[in-house]
């Protein structure tokens, strides 16, 4: 009962041998070539991905340079031009002291001479007043003849 | 060739045929259920496609006898019980056989339970791997269904199996493998379906596998291979005449073991669970004592859906060693000697 049965080797040889050929042409090759085509793909794609990520890396490490390199260029320019506006000011400020100070002299030039000028006219006028006054009171004096005595002797006693 | 399949013939026959002796010897002693013709009638191939009871879907009974080519249905047989002429020739089922009644020559080439069930299996891969490959045409799309379920197995069998064994020549065997794997997957887990062929349990379909395998190992096979044979490396001289028929013998026993493995794992488990079923039959005395037969069902259901689900394991089982082993004894014979 267990036997070779000539007809159903035969038969599985044909059937098997039908099953492998088509098998062969109409599913193993399309599925394992669109699979390995597939798996190509990822591959690809992975080694893409890894790539652009180092290029990525790159660039933003490119970038962190270019912006310490831009800060430190504003940092330098920066204190240029605080330092230039502080020489500025300092400029200024010492031209306007100078500037102050010799119109301070130029006026208390001014000023002392306008004194000079007011005390020698003042002087004068007193002079001039005291001359008169001086008239006035000699004359007024001189009237009385007792009193012209009375001065000389006093005047002579003032000079000793 | 053909000595060492008589041989297995006689061999196999032999055994089996002390199990059906002592089973009929048991059977005329007390007059109970005998499960042995069961068993047998289930695991062997036949004319008709058995379902229950007296319902059988009839097949074409091919027969070539004499140079005549002749061509009926076996539900002319009505189940062995008449004879079937045709001209002038006669036929009958002796002992699930067709024979010519007076001795002529029969070439059997019918389509039996095995050869259907085959053929529908065969379609049935058509379908599901044309389809599978067809889902492939839309590219760049994650798998998804049927394709999710069998690509991680195909790569499988290719990669794990067939390229880690064979090494880098493996395209050429890819094909071969990728199609005996699938074909005994599908058959041991349709065999296993009620009322479904044993086309993997059966010696002749594993033997016609296992010529595949070894015709591809023959014909592959490289210089080293049959220097191998000949002259044994590290073998000392006294040992050579012992040696070398051992490797000769060597190149027959690996297909020979790989048909033996595949039929008798099937085999058995078919034979084990009807064994379980048929216990329910023989402690009930073949329905005289009923309760019996009630009280060791639920047991018997049990070790049943055990070993169902262990013969589930064995069909992805068995198709993965004889494809591992295929693989392997292929490796062996194209591989670059390394010494």
């Amino acid at each position: 009962m267990i036997s070779f049965d000539p007809g159903l080797i035969i038969w599985t040889t044909i059937i098997f041998t039908l099953l492998l050929v088509v098998l062969k042409k109409f599913a193993w090759k399309p599925i394992l070539h669109a699979v390995d085509e597939r798996n190509q793909l990822i591959k690809e794609s992975l080694q893409e991905a890894e790539k652009a990520r180092t290029e990525m890396s790159e660039l933003t490490a490119n970038n962190e340079k270019i912006m310490t390199q831009a800060r430190a260029d504003r940092d330098v320019l920066l204190k240029e031009a605080r330092d230039m506006k502080n020489e500025i000011i300092a400029q200024a400020k010492e031209q306007a002291n100078n500037e102050a100070e010799k119109l301070v002299s130029s006026a208390r030039e001014q000023i002392s001479n306008e004194k000079m000028k007011a005390l020698t006219e003042l002087k004068n006028q007193v002079a001039d007043l005291s001359i008169e006054m001086a008239e006035k009171v000699l004359a007024a004096e001189l009237k009385d003849a007792e009193k012209q005595k009375e001065l000389v002797s006093k005047a002579l006693r003032d000079n000793n | 060739m053909l000595n060492k399949v008589s041989l297995l013939t006689f061999l196999i026959s032999l055994s089996f045929s002390l199990v059906v002796f002592s089973g009929e010897n048991q059977s005329s002693e007390d007059k109970g259920f005998n499960p042995t013709p069961h068993i047998l009638h289930h695991i062997a191939d036949s004319y008709e496609w058995h379902l229950w009871g007296k319902v059988s879907i009839p097949l074409p009974v091919i027969l070539y006898t004499e140079g005549h080519l002749d061509v009926f249905m076996s539900s002319k047989f009505h189940h062995g019980e008449s004879k079937v002429t045709k001209d002038d020739r006669v036929y009958k089922i002796d002992h699930h056989h067709i024979v010519e009644e007076n001795n002529k020559q029969v070439m059997n080439l019918s389509i039996t339970k095995n050869v259907a069930s085959m053929i529908l299996s065969v379609l049935l891969l058509f379908f599901i791997l044309i389809k599978t490959s067809r889902s492939y045409t839309h590219k760049k799309v994650a798998p998804k269904g049927l394709q999710a379920f069998l690509e991680p197995l195909i790569l499988f069998v290719r990669d794990d199996i067939i390229k880690s064994n064979i090494g880098p020549k493996h395209e050429k065997y890819t094909m071969f493998l990728l199609t005996v794997f699938f074909f005994i997957l599908i058959n041991n887990l349709l065999g296993l379906t009620p009322g479904a062929a044993n086309v993997t349990g059966n010696i002749s379909v594993t033997f016609v596998l296992s010529l595949f395998t070894f015709i591809i190992i023959t014909i592959s096979a490289n210089k080293g291979y049959w220097k191998h044979l000949v002259k044994p490396p590290g073998t000392p001289l006294p040992l050579l005449p012992i040696m070398i028929p051992i490797e000769i013998f060597g190149v027959f026993t690996k297909p020979f073991a790989l048909m033996i493995r595949l039929f008798a794992n099937i085999t058995a488990g078919h034979i084990i669970i009807f064994s379980l079923i048929s216990l329910i039959f023989v402690a009930s005395n073949n329905g005289a004592n009923a309760i019996a037969g009630w009280s060791v069902a639920p047991i018997s259901v049990l070790f049943v859906l055990f070993i169902f689900l262990i013969e589930i394991l064995v069909a992805f089982l068995q198709a993965y060693i004889f494809t591992l082993l295929s693989a392997v004894f292929i490796g062996l014979a194209v591989k670059e000697e390394s010494h």
